[in-house]
């Protein structure tokens, strides 16, 4: 115990002795906790519309008055020629093109039907579509009332008529940074964790004072559970830390018990130490060490349902989220955070990571124990 | 001249030699392209929803089957009354709850009036909205199927093209991103490390008093990897143009071309990186987290920079991701020409020739002192 006890003392004296250290784990993490929320919103607005006008007739220019007094869509600049529109898309300028023909006002009113072409920029798809909605939803407005200034209607015919309510739980007003916060910090306590744990046990071994270790009288097992104790230590700290910025800058409060987000990142931590420790068994270099993690966690980072939403993903890569502890903690995290689950909903989680780390730790330890 | 290809041989054989380090060079490009092309989408399908249905007649039947053949909901779970919905989204799975008023298909016949309620957790703002418009179109669409094909007089038809992405595919967004970001953190962080170690064993010193410049020894460090770097970028446009079926429109040679400029751009911030730090750890770590989180956030693949707050959007123009991210889009997906991203490469050559020429003021001064 008292071996156990020292090596923690090495290691804490060792980790304060270097400034860069505590910049690294402490002051980045929170510049980023702070800044990077605000860039997350998936929300599509501010389409850009760019229109060639043939027509000039009044009903062209009501039109236009609609579309861009709609909220959604801005004007993005107003064309003579096709070509001036497509440069205007080309340049993402413009997130759709709308073309009014000739002789629109006329053909209307004659033939009763007219046709309109609209081009829209689709690289990204979801922002594609949604524009494309958006525009065809406040045509569809427009088209109701021209009709219903020149067409009288049969009076009152009886329709069958679905409302529909609906309400948002949770979030009623679809606040993205109350979504993200809890999820970014457990991507920076990951990289913390398992990173710096990989990286400071192949550094003995690079330097060599490994050697040394392993020929004194200290137990392997002291060994590596003294190496792990003081990552798990500041891990908490900067959950803690997290926890508290996420409360001073963004005002979030869990709704649920915050002992069970720490019950969940103390097991959370032996799992993703003992991803750190593996590695690092692995790894003769330092830089080996640091690819390797790098693309364990890239993946597990961008398939944790962090950005996208695991349900959409294909079924391997819901399977990949199975064993992806990060994918368990985000979810725990924005459970306990937004909906105020309980000890019985995050159980089944809880359990998973658990699994992952009596996988881990051992496999680890017998790994380390083989290669010395 | 002779010296400098010397240095160039010998920081080939050191990265040859490491078999594991090149593998997971080489691995990691190709790993992430196929899965973050298959597997990442904005889009929202097979959301898992609930019924709480308190009338269970023909109509709510007929609708309930219609929202379970759309693949965007997955009805996971039968509810039999109010007080189950919220324990059922605090289990975490279900997405949204659709609730049948009593007596819903008489009141609709009789009274023309009956309604629904969805209920969904907005938890997640995105995933939220998004289901409760998906599943109302589709109850509108069951609404006009009521109303029967009576044809409306002065109809504005609008004819919607989807140019560049007809199909709407993820991956024509995705992987230009990926390319930026998986190009961005490799260079970088293995030049970074190149450097740093040297320094953190003290053979740097030794490099530095050798007969050439300081700067030409930084170089020779960097080749290697623009050569690797190279090859990866190859690997990423055969898979993404053969596997992901992403279509490389514009000229190949403009893309290499740009790719290799912003290759070069990467192994200058790897080389700033390690001007400014003395072990391997910290090189590492602040390329990793310093460039990992912010590239993904702030290139605006993921998200749109459009709405992020102005300082934001400042700080996403000194991040040389952002730019080749535009231009690949540009070049790739549109196929447009060199004109289209002339200004975006200046910014690209302006941010390496800045951090090229500060990192190596840095080692310079290292070694007058």
């Amino acid at each position: 115990m008292r071996t156990i006890y020292f090596i923690i003392q090495k290691e804490f004296s060792q980790f304060f002795r270097d400034k860069a250290n505590i910049q690294m784990l402490l002051i980045m993490p929170i510049i980023q906790l702070i800044l990077l929320p605000m860039a997350a919103n998936y929300e599509v607005k501010n389409i850009q519309l760019f229109i060639i006008d043939f027509d000039h007739s009044s009903y062209s220019s009501q039109m236009i008055q609609k579309i861009t007094s709609s909220g959604y869509i801005q004007l993005a600049g107003i064309g003579h020629s096709y070509k001036s529109g497509m440069e205007a898309l080309d340049k993402d300028k413009a997130d759709i093109l709308l073309e009014i023909p000739v002789g629109f006002e006329k053909t209307l009113i004659r033939e009763d039907e007219i046709t309109i072409s609209a081009s829209v920029n689709a690289v990204n798809g979801q922002r594609a579509s949604l524009g494309a909605q958006y525009l065809l939803t406040i045509l569809k407005d427009f088209n109701q009332e021209i009709r219903t200034k020149w067409v009288q209607f049969p009076k009152f015919k009886p329709v069958p008529i679905i409302q529909i309510d609906h309400s948002y739980w949770y979030n009623p007003f679809m606040n993205y940074k109350q979504f993200m916060v809890p999820g970014i910090l457990v991507i920076l306590l990951t990289m913390i964790g398992a990173n710096m744990s990989a990286l400071n046990l192949v550094k003995e071994k690079e330097i060599g004072t490994i050697e040394q270790i392993n020929v004194s009288p200290i137990r392997k097992h002291h060994f590596i559970i003294g190496k792990l104790i003081p990552f798990w230590i500041l891990g908490q700290v900067v959950l803690s830390i997290g926890l508290m910025v996420a409360w001073l800058v963004y005002g979030i409060i869990p709704v649920g018990h915050i002992s069970l987000i720490y019950l969940f990142s103390s097991v959370y931590l032996l799992a993703i130490l003992g991803l750190g420790l593996l590695i690092s068994t692995i790894a003769h270099t330092q830089q080996q060490a640091m690819l390797i993690s790098f693309f364990i966690m890239m993946i597990f980072v961008l398939l944790s349902g962090l950005y996208t939403s695991i349900d959409s993903m294909p079924k391997w890569a819901q399977f990949i989220t199975k064993l992806n502890p990060i994918a368990y903690f985000v979810q725990v995290m924005r459970m306990v955070i937004m909906k105020g689950s309980g000890f019985k909903d995050i159980l089944p989680h809880l359990l998973s990571v658990l699994g992952m780390a009596i996988v881990l730790i051992p496999w680890a330890v017998w790994n380390y124990r083989k290669k010395s | 001249m002779k010296q400098f290809l010397i240095f160039v041989k010998k920081e080939w054989l050191h990265i040859l030699r490491d078999r594991r380090t090149l593998f997971i060079l080489f691995g990691m490009p190709v790993a992430q392209i196929l899965i973050f092309g298959f597997a990442l989408s904005n889009e929202v399908k097979n959301s898992k929803i609930a019924i709480l249905d308190h009338s269970n007649d023909a109509v709510s039947q007929y609708l309930i089957q219609k929202i379970e053949a759309s693949n965007y909901f997955e009805i996971v779970e039968n509810l039999d009354s109010d007080l189950e919905i919220d324990a059922v989204f605090k289990k975490g799975n279900v997405r949204l709850v659709l609730v049948f008023e009593p007596a819903f298909s008489e009141k609709l016949l009789n009274q023309h009036e009956a309604s629904i309620q969805l209920i969904s957790d907005a938890s997640d703002p995105n995933v939220g909205t998004t289901l409760v418009n998906y599943c109302s179109s589709i109850i509108n669409d069951y609404q006009n199927e009521l109303l029967g094909t009576t044809k409306l007089p002065l109809r504005i038809k609008a004819e919607v093209r989807m140019i560049y992405n007809p199909q709407l595919k993820a991956a024509y967004n995705f992987v230009p991103g990926v390319m930026a970001m998986v190009l961005l953190l490799i260079c970088s962080l293995m030049t970074s490390v190149a450097i740093v170690r040297e320094k953190e064993l003290g053979t740097m010193e030794i490099l530095l008093v050798s007969p050439i410049k300081p700067a030409l020894v930084i170089i020779s460090k960097t080749i290697p990897y623009l050569i690797l770097s190279f090859i990866n970028i190859c690997s990423i446009l055969l898979l993404s143009y053969f596997v992901l079926d992403v279509p490389i429109k514009g000229s190949l040679v403009l893309l290499l071309g740009e790719s290799t400029l912003f290759i070069i751009t990467s192994l200058a911030l790897g080389m700033f990186v390690s001007s400014v730090t003395t072990t391997q750890t910290a090189a590492m770590f602040g390329t990793l987290v310093g460039l990992f989180m912010p590239t993904l956030m702030f290139s605006g693949f993921m998200f749109p920079v459009d709405n992020m707050p102005v300082p934001l959007q400042l700080i996403s123009n000194i991040l040389p991701s952002k730019w080749f991210f535009y231009i690949v889009k540009s070049v790739m997906i549109k196929g447009l020409g060199f004109y289209a991203v002339w200004k975006e490469t200046l910014i690209l050559i302006g941010i390496t020739v800045f951090m090229f020429v500060v990192s190596i003021r840095n080692f310079d001064k290292r070694l007058v002192l």
